[in-house]
């Protein structure tokens, strides 16, 4: 998930052509007071107007008690953005208020349903409550660590190693899978160090999140690198998945691949490797069918 | 007592014979940085001099003094690869009544050893010469104030111009070898306080990018040189200039060392990334008409393996020995791409004049595959059109064209897209790309142009490809 400024239209409108999976539109921390009004109407007209294609739009609000959370909820939903990304969110209250929000722009427009949340994390409370968060509307699409924020309310410094938000990133995790949705690790923000950045991505991976936040599509390439699987893991799920179609044409219960024998847990890991490798192009759906 | 030919600036004028009406030449070697036009036709005014040709081999941002010489008749024609700034936009306004003939690089040395750009006196900066006339772009002494590398596009003017004055910044003892010109060649030596600012010889056209649109544009020319079919071990290569191009070159080092595959030769312009590639053991031979940057420079004079090649050696038509005859991948940039792949790297998008031709439609048309690599848009400035504003490069040379949107392959090598299209690039129509550009942009409004031809294009064989007319505002 790529960071877009919201008030820059130049980077608007090339965002997508890097690949990133999904988009986050800012009218937040990167927009000054100033151009709040500017920057929101630039996101409407881009959502509108440029051809993002398949990319996942997300558009990162301020918070509703703030003078423009209201106007932007109205805005984005209007321009029929797939995800509305809610700042430093602490209670399950608070995204039923952005819930109730919604409704009230989508009945308008008559298409109640079709705008996603996805709630961004950023404090001590908001880890306590992430689980309640994550399950509270069943537009919650994934949830998300904001790790500045985050770390600054635990009054400590962000190190590279990041020990100080392995809590957080690990109660992420968690809270997703029990809700039975998407996590998303923060952003990093130092450029000129890939190798830092890399060794984060690897270490989220292995953590158990969806996907990263990038700031630059320079570490698009990182992150897809990380995440794609190994030629070796991809041959051994599809063995698995042939096994499967295999054993079900055949009537037979018990699968076995190399003589071990296939559960659930082996078949849902299989599936995930195949699904990452059509999302990273190293498979394509044609030749899976 | 020895008849020495280290002369003022006026003597060497006088001696040379010239007269009103008459063609002088210069190179370009020291881009952005030069002295010797400015200083040359300062004198040249000075002495009364009206109607003068001149031919140089490229002109830039730092030639504005010339627009007052003009106003005043001093200098009445032009010939040149380029034209930036302030010299660019008065001439696209129609300064000049004569208009300013385009050539490539190697047209330009075609041009020049055929006798169709005669010169009369050739005035020539080096870095270090001798009393007899031996001069080289490299520094040869503690005094050294200059260096510039190659001198490959002064070669043909040394060669055939009939009076050729050297202006050096550094006058070394006989014998100044290896030397660039000989001083067969030399009719008068002149030492100046500087022929050029070296520092200032990689600024205009070269970038180093960390801009994320130039690396994705680079990545993808490289994915298509390595599918090109033309990725082999002995491969040779050119790469222009533009950001793109330039990081493009890394990207393919990975993919040469990790497939254990070597180049023969880098040629063209010469760069600290291709000097690196080569000092690495990845090119064999760097075949340099121009170098680039300093680092570039400073190989030339140590390294035998770089060579220096005049204009008719590098990109000549005509001349079969030409080493363009030889190369296999280039890579270029571009203002413009039309529909038919003809492309545009002289005039913007404005009508004014902001450009060079430089080798484009030399190693465009001569090498085995030519790669275009351009943004479908610069901000609100679509580059993928239905129609050039200037034709420099006909489309008919021109193989691949890399956006950000995707890589259109020109219809006469359909091989290629098979190659590309297996390899899982997104090969797409260039008509979809110009429409694409289209539904982002809009259709511009047409340019302004008035009837009054400001500049003339000659294609690369001598014949007249495209006219410029003047804009107005």
């Amino acid at each position: 998930m790529m960071f877009v400024p919201g008030n820059n239209p130049g980077m608007m409108a090339d965002a997508h052509i890097y690949g990133p999976d999904s988009i986050m539109l800012d009218l937040e921390d990167s927009v000054t007071m100033a151009e709040k009004d500017a920057a929101r109407l630039l996101v409407y007209n881009a959502l509108k107007s440029i051809d993002y294609g398949d990319t996942e739009m997300v558009v990162r609000i301020n918070p509703l008690n703030t003078p423009y959370g209201h106007k932007d909820v109205e805005a984005v939903v209007k321009a029929g953005v797939d995800v509305i990304r809610m700042p430093k969110t602490e209670t399950a209250d608070e995204v039923r208020e952005l819930e109730a929000e919604i409704i009230k722009v989508e009945e308008e427009l008559g298409c109640v349903g079709r705008t996603q949340i996805m709630a961004a994390i950023e404090s001590a409370l908001g880890i306590v409550n992430a689980y309640e968060i994550a399950t509270a509307s069943k537009r919650m699409m994934g949830i998300a660590l904001g790790a500045e924020d985050y770390t600054a309310n635990l009054k400590t410094p962000r190190t590279p190693e990041g020990s100080e938000l392995l809590l957080a990133r690990e109660t992420i995790v968690v809270a997703a899978r029990a809700a039975g949705i998407a996590c998303f690790d923060t952003v990093y923000s130092n450029l000129d160090d890939m190798e830092t950045f890399r060794k984060e991505v690897e270490l989220i991976k292995n953590l158990g999140f969806d996907g990263k936040s990038i700031i630059n599509p320079r570490q698009i390439q990182v992150v897809n690198e990380v995440f794609a699987p190994k030629q070796k893991d991809i041959d051994k799920a599809l063995r698995i998945i042939a096994a499967i179609k295999e054993a079900r044409e055949k009537g037979s219960g018990v699968i076995a691949v190399n003589g071990k024998m296939v559960d659930r847990p082996v078949v849902l890991r299989a599936e995930r490797v195949i699904a990452l490798a059509v999302a990273s192009g190293i498979l394509n759906e044609e030749e899976l069918s | 007592m020895r008849n020495t030919k280290v002369v003022s600036l006026e003597e060497a004028i006088r001696r040379s014979g010239l007269k009103d009406g008459m063609t002088i030449s210069f190179h370009h070697h020291f881009r952005g940085g030069d002295k010797v036009v400015n200083m040359v036709v300062a004198k040249l005014a000075e002495m009364g001099f009206k109607d003068l040709k001149l031919a140089a081999s490229s002109l830039s941002d730092v030639h504005a003094p010339l627009i007052e010489h003009i106003k005043n008749g001093v200098i009445t024609g032009i010939s040149t690869s380029g034209l930036r700034g302030e010299l660019a936009n008065e001439i696209s306004h129609g300064l000049m009544d004569e208009p300013v003939v385009f050539r490539s690089h190697g047209g330009r040395g075609s041009a020049i050893a055929n006798g169709e750009l005669h010169i009369d006196v050739a005035f020539l900066g080096a870095s270090s010469c001798d009393e007899l006339g031996n001069a080289s772009g490299c520094p040869r002494s503690e005094n050294a104030k200059s260096i510039c590398g190659s001198l490959g596009y002064a070669l043909p003017d040394a060669k055939y111009a009939d009076h050729v004055v050297v202006l050096t910044d550094d006058l070394v003892d006989y014998p100044n070898v290896p030397k660039s010109i000989s001083a067969c060649e030399v009719e008068s030596v002149v030492v100046v306080d500087s022929v050029g600012d070296s520092s200032k010889i990689s600024s205009g056209a070269i970038r180093d990018s960390k801009n994320p649109r130039d690396i994705l544009l680079a990545q993808q020319a490289a994915k298509v040189i390595i599918n090109s079919g033309y990725f082999e071990d002995g491969f040779s290569i050119q790469t222009g200039t533009g950001g793109a191009s330039l990081a493009a070159v890394k990207y393919i080092r990975e993919s040469m060392i990790e497939k254990g595959i070597k180049a023969s030769f880098a040629l063209g312009g010469i760069t600290a990334h291709m000097v690196k590639l080569h000092e690495e053991g990845l090119i064999g031979r760097l075949i340099d008409v121009q170098s680039f940057d300093k680092v570039a420079a400073e190989s030339i004079a140590s390294d035998q393996l770089h060579q220096e090649v005049s204009a008719v050696e590098y990109a000549s038509a005509d001349n079969p020995g030409s080493a363009v005859h030889a190369l296999d991948i280039v890579i270029l940039s571009a203002l413009e791409v039309d529909v038919d792949f003809n492309v545009n790297v002289l005039v913007g998008s404005d009508g004014i004049i902001r450009g060079a031709v430089g080798g484009h439609p030399d190693t465009a048309e001569d090498s085995a595959l030519s790669i275009i690599v351009c943004p479908l848009l610069r901000g609100r400035i679509p580059c993928v059109v239905p129609k050039v504003t200037t034709l420099i490069t006909p489309g008919a040379g021109v193989d691949v064209v890399v956006t950000e949107y995707g890589i259109a392959v020109n219809p006469r090598r359909p091989e290629i897209a098979d190659r590309l299209k297996a390899a899982g690039l997104k090969v797409v129509d260039i008509h979809d790309l110009a429409a694409k550009a289209t539904s982002v942009i809009g259709v511009p409004d047409p340019l302004p142009f008035g009837d009054k031809v400001v500049g003339i294009v000659m294609d690369r064989h001598g014949k007249v490809l495209d006219k410029i007319y003047n804009i107005v505002d």
